[in-house]
């Protein structure tokens, strides 16, 4: 039996957003373990767009795993499908090769949820058929998922951040610079009256 | 991000850009003509299943669909609702 995870995160931006950041998810400061994003095919069927791409990782298995995990990489099939009218993302990957030993399976659905918000639905499967060993290698993938989940999220959030900065950056500059300026301008109020001072004086 | 070849990066970039464009400024707005990169795409392709040959990466397994097919893995009832 596979393990199954689920889990829901909500991102601070809206779903055009989400969707469009999706495809530049990488690279990301938490995404170092992924080498490589190509498109493999992609076309437009009743309206929705249908993208699958190859990924490549960096595959870290602790020491006792590496008697059946001994690829340095492993190769990730992405499908997708976005439906604009209906304002759904669906991704859906699965890995390439090795899937007796391991088999990774994740779903996620990413969906409007209040203003300036989307939900994601993840949901994945994690499997193994090595005699003996399954049980302890369902646990590892399941615990190297749950740990690789924040990850993504933040490293998702990360580019989200980059390309549609956040309202209360974007005006936190402005009101600083304001600050600045009269601060600057009461300075040299002062410096012209303090230097006009002495002359009505006398 | 870096092509699955070294030789196809430049490609990759160059669609990527394209796309990004098409998807946000045709795409999310209504107008599903994707023909604006299929140029670009066909050659950056020509690149990646040369690179993929290269690398003995099996063409049947990655054409295989699964989302949207029987073979899509289907999530468990809940507790609640069982």
């Amino acid at each position: 039996m596979a393990r199954y995870y689920e889990n829901t995160t909500t991102f601070n931006y809206s779903w055009e957003q989400v969707a469009r950041g999706y495809w530049k998810r990488y690279p990301n400061p938490q995404s170092t373990h992924v080498l490589s994003e190509d498109t493999w095919s992609r076309q437009v069927k009743d309206g929705c767009l249908y993208t699958k791409r190859l990924l490549t990782k960096t595959n870290r298995v602790p020491k006792w795993g590496e008697r059946f995990f001994s690829a340095k990489s492993v190769k990730i099939i992405e499908e997708s499908v976005v439906d604009p009218d209906k304002k759904v993302l669906v991704t859906y990957t699965r890995n390439l090769g090795y899937t007796k030993v391991m088999s990774v399976v994740e779903r996620v659905e990413y969906r409007p949820s209040g203003p300036g918000q989307t939900i994601a639905k993840r949901s994945a499967w994690i499997d193994s058929q090595v005699f003996g060993f399954s049980r302890a290698i369902r646990a590892f993938g399941l615990d190297r998922f749950r740990k690789n989940c924040n990850q993504m999220v933040s490293g998702f959030n990360h580019v989200l951040q980059g390309m549609f900065p956040r309202a209360p950056a974007a005006h936190a500059p402005p009101v600083a610079h304001a600050l600045k300026e009269m601060r600057e301008a009461a300075a040299a109020a002062r410096a012209t009256a303090s230097a006009l001072a002495p002359v009505q004086r006398s | 991000m870096n092509s699955i070849g070294e030789e196809c990066t430049e490609l990759k970039k160059k669609y990527d850009d394209c796309f990004n464009s098409w998807f946000s400024e045709r795409f999310l707005k209504g107008d599903h003509d994707d023909s604006m990169c299929a140029g670009i795409f066909k050659v950056y392709q020509e690149c990646v299943k040369k690179a993929m040959k290269q690398q003995s990466i099996d063409f049947k397994e990655v054409d295989k669909d699964v989302l949207g097919t029987d073979n899509e893995f289907k999530v468990p009832p809940s507790e609640s609702s069982s």
